[in-house]
């Protein structure tokens, strides 16, 4: 079995590999729904039916075929702080956090399967995949599914398929989504445009971490609201779609930024470059700006493209739980503004200074060459 | 009507209260009447009683209100809620809920994936199917050997559904 600490040095293979369309799409999320045909719902049973079903399902999950060494853990032995390290890298949700007895998650090696056992379900399983790459999560997520269904009886019904606590997952029971990075269209004021157009067909765009979050970062995160009445395969397609339209327009605004105002692009970088080299002591939210800007940067040649990576792990590492995991210990707000502030400078401390010309449409004015 | 308690014994008294404006009415049998001490009316109530159902049961206001015989989740509780208390629940509600789940999808029948084990049944039902068809035929063209042959398959076949429907 896989301990936490090793959980929390080992990237996750998402952030290892680089999927389809990776500038725009940091991830690819396809989550199920499903429940045990006869007790009540986890948030309906009693605590001692909760631990029943958590250590019937608990073993079951850990002997598939996928879970080879995997971390697996009842919520009541992990702390508040190791609790939120798991929301944070994104394998359990902040309800199951909210959560203690009676509640499991079991994370694979990769870090690309999670389940959480009696979240608003039974069973939450989810798979990420790095890119738009969506079938490729599902595909994964569908064989563990079909594996656990030849041992487990789980709660179908002809008519609204896979019955889950709450009616809006019903069917599928399945919520597949895609967290896309969409600097440009903030800054070109266009993205409240494309949210609306989203939502009006049927598809939910959330803030980083889910329902009711910021778009820290400029990360957007869009997912099908319907689960009943369509088959799973035209889901995915259909988003997928969707998501190919939104990072069309994501190309377009960051071209017509670079024609348009190249200086602007400039000065978004060059001020993140500095802020996040420099400071002392730094927000989240600031930090995830700049580091939005950085990001940003790589796609557009100002920064080498092989820090994107090293930019994305920042994203995660500088949340309030892996700085205080990093310390050892409970830190306050201040104290945490200043040891994000110190983990910035000594990451991007290799990190060369943006190369301007790539953006402001031909090369700047060259300082005369001085012999040394 | 059976009494509320025990859900046994057939009710004989009957007793309706009118608590800030919320009627309330129980229907008790007589051994529930004497152990919860109805004998007295002056000195009881009935939201007490209630409460003290055990902890499985529910207090409701209105005791006719549809409620899941297997978890006890009550139409206004789900309907406060929002959520269905276990899988049962759709076999009471899902009647009700047409509306709603035209509302939030974009269709109110499923039509994703089939867990095998039901697919499975699926394919051994049509096949059932087929037998007993070709069964009339063999017996209306007196095929009698084969008509045999048939009826042996068809009730190995109905066997293992049996079976495992009640796995």
């Amino acid at each position: 079995m896989m301990k936490f600490t090793t959980l929390l040095r080992r990237p996750p293979e998402w952030m290892e590999h680089d999927g389809p369309s990776r500038d725009i799409v940091l991830t690819s999320r396809i989550r199920l729904a499903r429940n045990l045909e006869g007790p009540s719902f986890p948030g309906w049973a009693k605590k001692e039916d909760r631990m029943a079903i958590m250590q019937e399902l608990q073993p079951r999950i850990e002997s598939l075929t996928g879970m080879k060494d995997c971390f697996s853990e009842d919520l009541a032995n992990l702390d508040a702080i190791r609790k939120q390290v798991l929301v944070e890298k994104h394998l359990i949700s902040r309800e199951q956090a909210a959560k203690s007895g009676g509640s499991a998650a079991v994370i694979n090696r990769e870090q690309s399967l999670s389940i959480m056992i009696n979240e608003e379900d039974h069973l939450r399983m989810q798979s990420i995949r790095s890119g738009l790459d969506l079938v490729a999560a599902h595909a994964a997520l569908d064989k563990l599914d079909t594996e656990l269904e030849e041992q487990i009886r789980f709660a179908w019904d002809k008519r609204f398929g896979y019955l889950t606590a709450c009616p809006t997952n019903l069917g599928t029971g399945m919520r597949a989504s895609a967290m896309l990075h969409l600097p440009a269209l903030v800054l070109g004021d266009q993205v409240n445009q494309v949210i609306q157009a989203v939502n009006k067909i049927g598809l939910a765009v959330r803030g980083l971490y889910g329902e009711g979050t910021d778009a820290l970062a400029n990360l957007f995160q869009i997912s099908n609201q319907h689960t009943l009445g369509e088959r799973e395969g035209d889901i995915i397609a259909r988003l997928e779609k969707v998501i190919h339209q939104i990072i069309t327009h994501e190309r377009n605004a960051r071209r017509k930024l670079l024609e348009d105002s190249p200086h602007k692009i400039c000065d978004h970088v060059g001020r993140a470059y500095a802020t996040l080299r420099f400071a002392y002591i730094i927000e989240s939210k600031e930090a995830l700006t700049h580091l939005s800007m950085l990001r940003m940067g790589t796609d557009m040649g100002v920064l080498p493209a092989s820090e994107a990576r090293l930019i994305d792990t920042l994203l995660v590492e500088i949340q309030p739980a892996h700085l205080q995991t990093a310390a050892q210990r409970k830190l306050s707000g201040e104290e945490r503004d200043i040891l994000r502030a110190e983990v910035l400078r000594r990451r991007l401390l290799h990190l060369p200074e943006p190369d301007m010309s790539a953006c402001s449409g031909g090369p700047e004015p060259e300082a005369p060459d001085v012999p040394i | 009507m059976k009494c509320d308690v025990c859900e046994a014994k057939p009710a004989t008294v009957f007793l309706t209260q009118i608590v800030k404006g919320d009627m309330q009415k129980i229907n008790l049998c007589e051994s529930c009447a004497k152990e919860k001490g109805v004998t007295d009316p002056t000195g009881f109530q009935l939201a007490d009683m209630l409460l003290g159902f055990g902890q499985g049961a529910r207090v409701e206001t209105q005791p006719k209100e549809k409620a899941c015989p297997t978890c006890g989740m009550t139409q206004s509780t789900f309907r406060k809620t929002g959520r269905l208390g276990c899988s049962v629940c759709y076999g009471v509600f899902g009647d009700g809920m047409e509306g709603l789940l035209k509302a939030m999808h974009k269709g109110t029948r499923h039509i994703g994936k089939v867990p095998a084990r039901i697919n499975r049944l699926m394919v051994e039902e049509d096949r059932l199917v087929q037998l007993r068809a070709a069964l009339d035929a063999a017996v209306a063209s007196e095929n009698y050997e084969e008509a045999a042959r048939l009826k042996n398959e068809i009730s190995t076949l109905e066997e293992t559904l049996l079976k495992r429907v009640s796995i």
